[in-house]
């Protein structure tokens, strides 16, 4: 058994062990910490099956953005009456255990079956790279192949800032989102919030760029960005902008916005609806992307931030 | 005009942007309501409502003239490594009526969600939603593949929670997380099968995965889990733990939109994947098993309607029993070869869900209109409101009888449709729960209507005058129900000829007569609420004659709504999602 084998045994072993403490723990709090610590391992295993771009989403959702979302609920629940939440009796429970191993089992029985070598589409995705000058074919997925699902998915994204937004208060609307937070100014956060933007932001860039050719691309970059971003506004050096602001809007729609404009070119000059012109194809997948990463990031950032909760000061 | 795995579409056909149109402009509409905010939000909507209504009669227009479904390859990339949209007679079906209501539903929220010169949470909110429904809609319509059709599940699912949870209130915050987070469930279980077919399959085209698949026990276990999802994104009895408090509790422009439309989106979904993607791998059993699910969803939603103090509970209730009646087609579209056949009942289930569509839409506007005029919608209470709101309660009451299946609806040429197609397959008893499921719709719009029109000595205070457009809205809906039967449909749906619907006669007179009458007496029994007409004297002498049998009518109500309430709590609902997905795959992998 080579070294690997064995970190992978140990990986998919701890993995499978911290679901079912999480599952299992009745504290919110830890579930949390349990869930977070999940997602980065899952991050592992994705590099150990060599989707290094589903990993990095992976990381910065799954674990980054994801967790400090739920850490921010779990901290508005420890305030909640504990009483209000019923557990349900123990044949039900038993049952529902039950039940989910059953289908448990057919998704394991399910997926052995699946036939070994996978059919796949990714030499096709490799071979067709000429069409747009980008070595990275999941970026070429993403950016041409199967635009239009990228481009919804940011509708997606915008649709629930719409959602999160319309909690909102009917006073509050328009306002800036969230608490105003107030830390040390000669603080550790304040601190860092200085300290680690400049390298954050760098490296949220370079993981963009890159992903014309390796793994990375706008969403990873952008989850970099956002969480960036957050750091400097928790640390009270910058607010969140107020949601009735022209140009905050603006940059929220900029990715698909422009993911449609180019689009709709293509429909009319082109050949097709989302078809790039083998001269252009890489400058307008990258002018989309860096539309995208701005969108991404204040996407990210305002979908933690929360509602508008404070009346806007003019 | 179906989509046939046959025929391989490898081109861009004419008119195929048509599709690309349909969806574009709903979802720049979005984009454009969003940044430009303020008080244009409503008039981006009224900008993109003219064009979609022109992209959807086009589109109706030019696909007879076509030779087969029309296509469009996005970016020119042929599947499977590009995705491609098709809009076939269900598509272009769907995409108008979606147009229809979408375009009634504008109108009658004018006022209602009226933007002012400062920006205003609920208008703003209202709006791009809107927009994104209908964009979300058309791409479920068109979409070729099926990973294209879970982003489009999640565009729907995304636009339709906000609209639940519009007034802000706490009731109605609940209401949204409950469905949002069931909605979800339903997602990743779609997904799930997504991912498990491209492994098996290595393309999520439809038409090139309708001649891939064959009858494995992965590929089966991946259908069970995305009908699974769809099904509890459609609210089929016994998933339907989130709907009646999400429709009921939204202002009643969201709940036309979320019961007329939002459910029939993941119910086309179910279509897609039963009919196109695995016609033969269902098997007879698990058809059953959809229908039977049905079958309970029309008893437990007519019951439980019966039962509600308010009407827009009742309402809620009684699109719980018509996306029952939906998949009653599934059973009667499996023919000797065991497949499910694109035929007369695959017509019938679909003309359903656009009568429902357009009537439920109706029902809802016009429901909500009684409750701005009454302060209330307390069933017992509308005494009066005949007078005092004469439009609003004929929208509602042409609705109902559209509903009922009384010619020449949209549903009484779909319930002929399924009837004759459960008698060539021989499967008498899903015409008794045709039959029967007209008369519990009959039922509670019948009792509804007994105590709107019941006589009353004094006028009945009511606020405000009525608003024309949203009567006019909610009517014309209504009417467009009601006249459904009447359209030519062979064109887009396999529709025989000869089915058009007499409209006079001896026949139609029955079919009239027949849901009324059975509805009448199922209200009488069933509700457990005091007559309106309970002082007249007749009334008392048939009362005394009837009464053990309504004694037993109302302890199997009361067994009804309370079992009702044990399935709406959120363990037994997790239960029941995981039995459904257990029972289907178990059926499917024994029919194999």
């Amino acid at each position: 058994m080579s070294i690997a084998t064995v970190f992978e045994i140990v990986l998919a072993a701890v993995v499978l062990g911290l679901a079912i403490w999480t599952i299992a723990v009745p504290e919110t709090y830890s579930a949390t910490v349990g869930f977070v610590a999940y997602g980065l391992l899952v991050a592992l295993i994705w590099v150990r099956l060599d989707a290094v771009d589903v990993a990095l989403t992976e990381a910065a959702i799954g674990g980054g953005l994801g967790g400090v979302l739920l850490l921010g609920a779990a901290a508005r629940l420890r305030n909640a009456d504990p009483t209000a939440v019923e557990t349900p009796c123990k044949l039900v429970r038993l049952c529902a255990a039950a039940l989910s191993s059953l289908i448990a089992a057919a998704l394991v029985a399910a997926i052995l079956l699946l036939p070994d070598p996978a059919p796949t589409l990714a030499p096709a995705a490799v071979a067709k790279a000429w069409a747009t000058g980008l070595a990275n074919p999941v970026t070429n997925v993403l950016m041409a192949f199967r635009a239009m699902d990228t481009m919804l998915e940011k509708v997606v994204l915008l649709l629930a800032i719409v959602g999160v937004w319309s909690l909102a208060s009917d006073p509050a609307w328009g306002g800036r989102p969230g608490p105003r937070h107030e830390a040390d100014p000669h603080g550790v956060l304040a601190f860092l919030a200085r300290l680690l933007p400049s390298v954050g932001i760098v490296v949220g860039i370079y993981i963009f760029w890159t992903g014309a050719d390796h793994p990375g691309g706008a969403f990873q970059g952008g989850a970099i960005l956002a969480s960036m971003w957050l750091l400097v506004v928790m640390a009270g050096l910058t607010d969140t902008p107020p949601v009735s602001s022209r140009r905050l809007r603006f940059i929220l729609v900029a990715g698909p916005g422009l993911f449609l404009v180019v689009g709709i070119g293509g429909l009319c000059l082109g050949p097709a609806f989302l078809a790039y012109p083998l001269a252009l194809a890489k400058p307008l997948i990258l002018g989309i992307e860096v539309a995208m990463i701005l969108t991404i990031a204040a996407t990210l950032g305002l979908l933690l931030a929360g509602a508008p909760e404070r009346s806007e000061q003019r | 005009m179906l989509l046939h795995p046959t025929a391989l579409e490898a081109a861009t056909t004419t008119g195929g942007f048509l599709l690309v149109l349909s969806i574009v402009v709903p979802v720049s509409g979005v984009l454009l309501a969003f940044v430009l905010g303020d008080r244009y939000v409503r008039l981006v909507a009224f900008a993109v409502v003219p064009l979609g209504l022109a992209i959807a009669a086009a589109t109706l227009a030019i696909l007879p003239q076509s030779d087969g479904p029309l296509v469009y390859l996005l970016g020119a990339w042929p599947p499977p490594l590009g995705v491609a949209l098709r809009g076939d007679g269900l598509s272009a079906v769907m995409l108008a009526t979606t147009a229809l209501v979408i375009s009634a539903i504008a109108v009658f929220a004018t006022t209602d969600f009226c933007p002012a010169a400062a920006e205003t949470r609920a208008p703003f909110a209202f709006w791009v939603l809107l927009l994104a429904i209908w964009g979300a809609l058309n791409t479920i319509f068109i979409g070729g593949d099926l990973f294209t059709l879970y982003v489009a599940l999640e565009l729907l699912t995304f636009a339709a929670v906000p609209l639940v949870s519009l007034d802000g209130r706490a009731e109605t915050l609940r209401a949204a997380l409950r469905y949002l987070i069931f909605a979800l469930l339903g997602s990743v279980l779609y997904l799930l099968g997504t991912a498990l077919l491209y492994g098996l399959y290595g393309t999520l085209d439809i038409v090139l995965l309708s001649r891939r698949v064959s009858a494995e026990a992965a590929a089966l276990v991946a259908a069970a889990l995305m009908t699974t999802g769809l099904l509890a994104k459609t609210a089929l009895f016994p998933l339907h733990l989130w709907l009646p408090p999400a429709h009921a509790g939204a202002p009643a422009a969201a709940s036309a939109i979320l019961s007329g439309l939002v459910v029939k989106g993941s119910f086309f979904i179910i279509i897609r994947l039963w009919f196109n993607v695995m016609p033969a791998l269902p098997g007879f059993a698990a058809t059953q098993l959809l229908a039977t699910m049905g079958t309970a969803a029309i008893v437990f939603g007519s019951v439980v309607a019966l039962w509600q103090e308010r009407l827009k509970l009742l309402i809620a209730y009684s699109t719980l029993a018509q996306i029952g009646y939906l998949f009653l087609m599934f059973p009667l579209a499996f023919d000797a070869s065991g497949r499910l056949e694109s035929d007369e009942a695959l017509a019938g289930g679909l003309l359903q869900a656009v009568s429902h569509a357009t009537a439920k839409a109706a029902m809802f506007m016009a429901v909500g209109s009684i409750y701005v005029a009454l302060g209330h919608d307390r069933i017992t209470e509308l005494r009066g409101i005949a007078r005092a709101r004469p439009m609003s309660l004929l929208a509602f009451a042409l609705g109902g009888i559209a509903l009922m299946g009384v010619p020449p609806s949209g549903a009484s040429l779909a319930k002929d449709l399924l009837l004759q197609a459960a008698e060539e397959s021989g499967q008498w008893w899903w015409a008794v729960v045709l039959q029967a499921g007209g008369m519990f719709t009959a039922a509670y719009v019948v009792l509804v209507l007994a105590h709107a029109l019941a006589g009353s000595d004094v006028s009945i205070a009511v606020t405000g005058p009525a608003s024309r457009n949203q009567d006019l809205a909610a009517l014309a809906l209504a009417l467009c129900s009601l006249l459904l039967g009447l359209v030519p449909w062979d064109p887009y749906l396999p529709v025989p000829f000869g089915t058009a619907p007499k409209v006079f006669g001896i026949e139609s007179l029955s079919k009239l007569l027949l849901p009324v009458l059975g509805g009448a007496v199922l209200a009488i029994l069933l509700s457990p609420w005091p007559h309106p007409l309970a002082s007249s004297t007749t009334w008392k002498a048939l009362a005394s004659a009837a009464r053990p049998l309504r004694r037993a009518g109302i302890e199997f109500g009361r067994l009804v709504e309370r079992s009702d309430d044990v399935l709406r709590q959120w363990p037994m609902a997790g239960i029941s999602l995981l039995v459904v997905a257990l029972l289907l795959a178990a059926l499917m992998l024994a029919a194999n």
